[in-house]
């Protein structure tokens, strides 16, 4: 019998209706790797065997029923049913924790689902865990995590990629198919592209944010991770549309063909043709890697030989999209985290006796040195005689971005490619000693979420041994197309060497001799003088 | 654009009620302010005439009825509450009245 | 007490003019809380019982906007004539304080749903124009309540009114006595409770009003140093409050003082406003556009469709009742600034007996605001048995002394007015052949005060009319006896 863990959802599908395979052991599988390798990855912060298995068995009923009412009762069920699928952190699931990576939610219980919860329940999906994140989402690495850094599978001594770090790791590293993560700056798509797998993020108000905790409430969208587009495509189907709950949720129907991205490569490479792709020169940014610009401009050039026309475009604005989101960035985030006061739920100092000083040294010692900087930064954008320099003129920033879009669509481009992130995943502690150059790896995925656009990055081969992502934006709605046009490129490339390819390191984390990245960091840490603080 | 001195990262930090060492208000300062450099580049661009984007998601009156849902348990409400005596959550006493509603 | 301070207030105002605004929270009478599903219900409520995870400030939840609240805003609007924007957006207001979860308030600052309105009243002066200034949309905060726990001095929250949908409604600094404010405040509450908006009872902080007072010499033009009043908990002390404030600040005025920044508290029992706080600086809210909330835009067909439900309002009504109704000024003021009056007084027109207005409206403003005043049930007056008795009344056909009783009866009864007046035998005789009957048999048997009478002793006739009176047990119409009788009696045998 096949390793359950390499399987994909679209391949768990059918074998679970012709019942040769049970969900339950398919929980056990991934629960098994997910336990077996976690002190070496530090991906997951929960891996909750108990409910998994819980939910195992109640698909497997569900199945059982399905296949003895018939074809159809069968077909109705969604491909998601009985597969295992791993959260981030900021998801809440009724009876359990909702860190967001961060030291000041230790302790609280949701007592509510987030709407992608309860959708991913009607699916019937088998939560398997909770994963590791840069704090409150606030990250390019996922070092901020108050829980300790997360390894990435292809070199255990560097980044994931934030924030959504360790729902792509256990992606990657094959704990889970598919995993939910949140996108406020490139979140979802960069870990895709440094762990080499599939992210989309998809258009702001298509997936609920409701039970999601805020970071910036007008760009954080959830999202799929998955090792491949059609995986991507069948989590983004169960967990998107409308939701009274969420205000800024559209009503726009969710494409049914999501389920059905062709299966056939040659079928997937078709729709490439005649598509036209543009090419911003923008997005090939001071300080990226040329491994990485290769493999983007080669994967353009595999797509223009398959049929698409790629025209080079300008997006004349894309250099103020850093400046620009960390400043609404930030601001949201100050007024969001104003909650988080040891009041109500969570971390608490109340050693003062006083409200006032229970506050700063709750709000002190709950959030780490990111978060701080952040909750700083947009306090100040937001303060009086600041507001119309800082805020004010980004928002207006942030509709020049928009228009550098609006322009491409309407010249009747299908979608943008761009490289996800300028490197490809970088050592540990690398960044963590200047705040500005971390953010810099957000460069060509923040004007992204500015304008509100679906975006997906797809892994486009390797750069000295390691993952480059390849990055479609498309306009508002048209996550299908995007999907398709990743399906189309994984059709064209199906046969590369690197396709087959393993992560690296993941050999190396069933060997207890593996530092864990807890003890990695301790090493960087006691190595070199600190620049930025460190975590709390 | 900006130059954040020691007593606006204090009077920040005030506002934001983070209780911050002096180890932290430092470097915060020389962070806060390379950072802030870096927005520099947003007053080269002329923006005078140009319309702020709040949100980018085209949606107006997404309006609810005016129906009741069901509440927590009160139980439920306080679970997480750090402290809590009889149905209440308590805080250390607050003076100063203050707080009143609408306020 | 009262007319001590007043009169020293009238003294203040001969040598400084106040300058008062006023600013009125209203809770919202929505099923339903703002921007969450949770009842409004609260009064009585057992703590926390009326919350969930949106209005607690839970992690990852979001608001979502309540119509009928928005509705009452905008009808709010129309019937203080401003202008409804439109398009409005939602703003946050960001500050820390323990009752409030999100750690900012969900508001509307640069874009009030309402805007450049005017409320008309009338005072002791006579009318009297408030420009208000904006009218917008809120939420509540929780509740906090001081206590001791095991010798230990805490706080108690209770989260219940937390998301509780609040009115705010500012005027411009336009006022100026204490009795043009308590008349713009209880104008205002009419309004309320006429479009429905608000049960506006001050006593359980329905309504709060807050006053802005300051003073300068006549004749100057600059505002004087602005104290801000609250705690005022009925109209009687808005009015005394600002009363209080405009002597106090005269006074130190008088002696070259100098006034700073606070907030000051009504205390009702020593009649006297305190420091609550100072206002160091204006604090620092750092609005924001709310991003969880998409903008309002308040469309030509909603808003009229919300003007066409408005019903009608107090200075309308007034006028109606003055110009087509013929009723005086006051009685017209009297039943409309009442609301239970001016139901039962449109009840009793609209029942169509025929009764003339004019008497319906001498009952309510008269009997019925009595019996109001003295017993819990005025209210269970039906409208339309008024209107049969003052029917009654007007033809005669019952006397004003029993029509009393009768509505007396039917209060604490509820029985019907005309099975009370057949029951208790009221219904007069106004049948004149039956009434010459009766004084025929009364002079024939009392020919000794006939004879008196006709001798000039005039107040033989009162004694008769007595007799035909005591003949029909009361039922006879005094004023047709009266008169038929003296007919009967000058004329020459």
């Amino acid at each position: 019998m096949t390793d359950l863990t390499r399987l994909h959802v679209h391949e768990m599908a059918p074998l679970l209706r012709a019942g040769e395979i049970s969900s339950r052991a398919l929980a056990e599988a991934h629960l098994a790797a997910a336990e077996r390798q976690n002190r070496a990855l530090n991906a997951w912060l929960v891996i909750d065997r108990h409910n998994a298995l819980v939910q195992a068995d109640a698909a497997d009923a569900r199945i059982a029923k399905a296949r003895r009412a018939g074809a159809a009762a069968l077909a109705a069920l969604h491909p998601l049913c009985g597969v295992p699928v791993g959260l981030k952190d900021l998801v809440s699931v009724k009876g359990g924790q909702a860190t967001a990576g961060s030291r000041i939610l230790k302790g609280y219980i949701a007592p509510f689902d987030s709407t992608v919860t309860a959708r991913l329940r009607e699916a019937e999906a088998v939560i398997i865990g909770k994963t590791n994140m840069d704090e409150f989402a606030m990250g390019s690495s996922t070092e901020h995590s108050a829980f300790g850094p997360t390894a990435n599978p292809w070199a255990l001594d560097r980044v994931p990629g934030g924030s959504s770090g360790g729902s792509a790791a256990v992606v990657a590293a094959y704990h889970a198919p598919v995993s939910i993560g949140t996108d406020t700056g490139g979140s979802i798509r960069q870990p895709a592209s440094l762990c080499g797998i599939v992210g989309m993020k998809p258009t702001y108000g298509r997936v609920s944010r409701y039970g999601i905790v805020a970071f910036a409430s007008s760009l954080d969208q959830i999202g799929p991770l998955a090792r491949d587009s059609r995986d991507a495509a069948l989590l983004l189907h169960a967990v998107s549309g409308r939701d009274a709950r969420d205000a800024t949720s559209a009503p726009v129907p969710v494409p049914p063909e999501l389920l059905q991205l062709p299966a056939g490569d040659d079928e997937a490479a078709a729709y490439l043709r005649d598509k036209r792709l543009a090419l911003p020169r923008e997005y090939f940014v001071d300080g990226m890697e040329p491994g990485v610009a290769a493999r983007v401009r080669e994967a353009v050039t595999a797509m223009g030989a398959a049929g698409a026309r790629v025209e080079e475009v300008s997006l004349p604005h894309t250099d103020y999209g850093l400046a620009t989101y960390y400043i609404i960035a930030p601001a949201e985030c100050s007024s969001n985290l104003a909650r988080y006061d040891g009041v109500k739920y969570g971390f608490n100092d109340r050693s003062s006796g006083d409200y006032i000083a229970d506050y700063l040294r709750t709000r002190g010692a709950g959030f780490g040195p990111e978060v701080k900087r952040r909750i700083m930064l947009g306090t100040y954008a937001l303060s009086a005689g600041y507001y119309d320099a800082y805020y004010l003129t980004a928002q207006k920033v942030r509709t020049l971005i928009k228009a550098d879009f609006d322009a491409v669509w309407a010249a009747g481009f299908d979608a943008i490619c761009a490289p996800t992130s300028p490197t490809v995943a970088f050592p540990m502690g690398a960044k963590m000693a200047d705040p500005v150059t971390m953010y810099l790896s957000d460069a060509c995925t923040v004007p992204v979420n500015m304008a509100g656009l679906p975006g997906v990055s797809v892994p486009a081969g390797l750069s000295d041994g390691l993952p480059v992502g390849l990055q479609f934006i498309g306009a508002p709605w048209s996550e299908l197309s995007m999907l398709r046009l990743a399906r189309g490129y994984e059709g064209i490339t199906a046969r590369a060497p690197w396709r087959d390819l393993e992560p690296a390191e993941l050999h190396l984390t069933d060997d207890p001799a593996t530092p864990s990245p807890v003890d990695r960091k301790r090493q960087h840490d006691g190595a070199s003088v600190q620049g930025s603080g460190g975590q709390a | 654009m900006a130059n954040l001195t020691r007593p606006d990262v204090e009077h920040v930090a005030h506002l934001a009620r983070l209780g911050l060492t002096e180890e932290e208000l430092a470097r915060l300062e020389g962070q806060l302010n390379h950072i802030l450099d870096q927005y520099a580049i947003l007053a080269t661009l002329d923006t005078e005439h140009i319309p702020p984007t709040a949100q980018t998601i085209e949606l107006a009156n997404i309006l609810r009825d005016d129906v009741v849902q069901p509440s927590l348990a009160v139980d439920d409400a306080l679970a997480n509450a750090p402290e809590r005596s009889g149905d209440h959550f308590v805080v250390p006493a607050i003076l100063g009245g203050g707080g009143e509603g609408g306020a | 007490m009262t007319t001590a301070l007043a009169a020293a207030g009238k003294g203040a105002l001969a040598r400084y003019e106040a300058v008062i605004g006023i600013e009125i929270h209203c809770q919202l009478r929505t099923a339903s809380k703002m921007f969450c599903g949770c009842s409004t219900e609260i009064d009585g409520a057992a703590p926390n019982s009326h919350c969930c995870p949106v209005c607690l400030g839970l992690p990852g939840v979001l608001p979502t906007i309540n119509k009928t609240a928005v509705e009452y805003v905008i009808a709010t609007g129309f019937a203080i004539e401003a202008t409804v924007a439109p398009t409005t957006r939602w703003d946050r207001k960001n500050y820390f304080y323990p009752d409030l979860p999100k750690g900012y308030q969900i508001s509307q600052y640069q874009l009030p749903l309402a805007a450049d309105g005017r409320l008309i009243f009338d005072t002791s002066e006579g009318p009297f124009t408030v420009r208000v200034r904006r009218a917008h949309l809120e939420e509540d905060t929780g509740r906090l309540i001081h206590a001791e726990l095991g010798g230990r001095r805490v706080s108690l929250i209770d989260f219940n009114r937390s998301g509780m949908p609040l009115m705010e409604i500012v005027t411009e600094p336009d006022i100026r006595t204490a009795e043009q404010a308590r008349r713009y405040a209880e104008e205002l509450r009419l309004l309320m409770r006429t479009i429905g908006a608000s049960d506006a009872e001050m006593e359980n902080g329905q309504m709060r009003v807050e006053a802005n007072v300051s003073l300068r010499p006549i004749g100057r033009e600059a505002f004087g140093t602005r104290i801000e009043v609250k705690n005022m908990n009925s109209m009687r002390s808005v009015e005394r409050a600002i009363a209080f404030e405009i002597e106090r600040q005269a006074r130190i005025l008088d002696e070259g003082g100098s006034m700073r920044m606070e907030t000051r508290g009504w205390d009702e029992a020593r009649q006297s406003t305190y420091l609550m706080r100072p206002k160091e600086e204006e604090n620092d809210y750092r609005y924001f556009p709310e991003p969880d909330l998409p903008p309002l835009v308040t469309s030509p067909e909603w808003l009229a469709e919300i003007k066409a439900r408005l019903p009608e309002l107090p200075a309308a009504r007034r006028r109606r009742y003055g110009a087509d109704l013929g009723l005086s000024a006051y009685d017209a003021g009297v039943i409309v600034n009442d609301a239970a009056a001016t139901t039962l007084f449109e009840g009793a027109l609209a029942a169509g007996t025929g009764a003339p207005a004019k008497l319906i409206a001498n009952w309510v403003t008269g009997e019925y605001m009595r019996l109001a005043k003295g017993e819990a049930g005025a209210g269970k007056v039906d409208a339309a048995e008024l209107a049969a008795l003052v029917k009654l009344v007007a033809d005669g056909a019952i006397s004003g002394t029993n029509a009393k009783e009768v509505l007396a009866e039917h209060l604490a009864s509820g029985a019907r007015v005309a099975s009370i007046v057949e029951a208790r035998g009221f219904r007069q005789i106004s049948d004149s052949g039956a009434l010459d009957t009766a004084i025929e048999d009364v002079l024939a048997a009392n020919p000794a005060a006939v004879a008196d009478y006709r001798a000039g002793k005039a107040a033989a006739a009162g004694f008769l009319v007595g007799q035909v009176m005591k003949a029909t047990r009361g039922q006879a119409n005094a004023a047709m006896v009266q008169t038929a009788l003296r007919a009967r009696l000058d004329r020459p045998e």
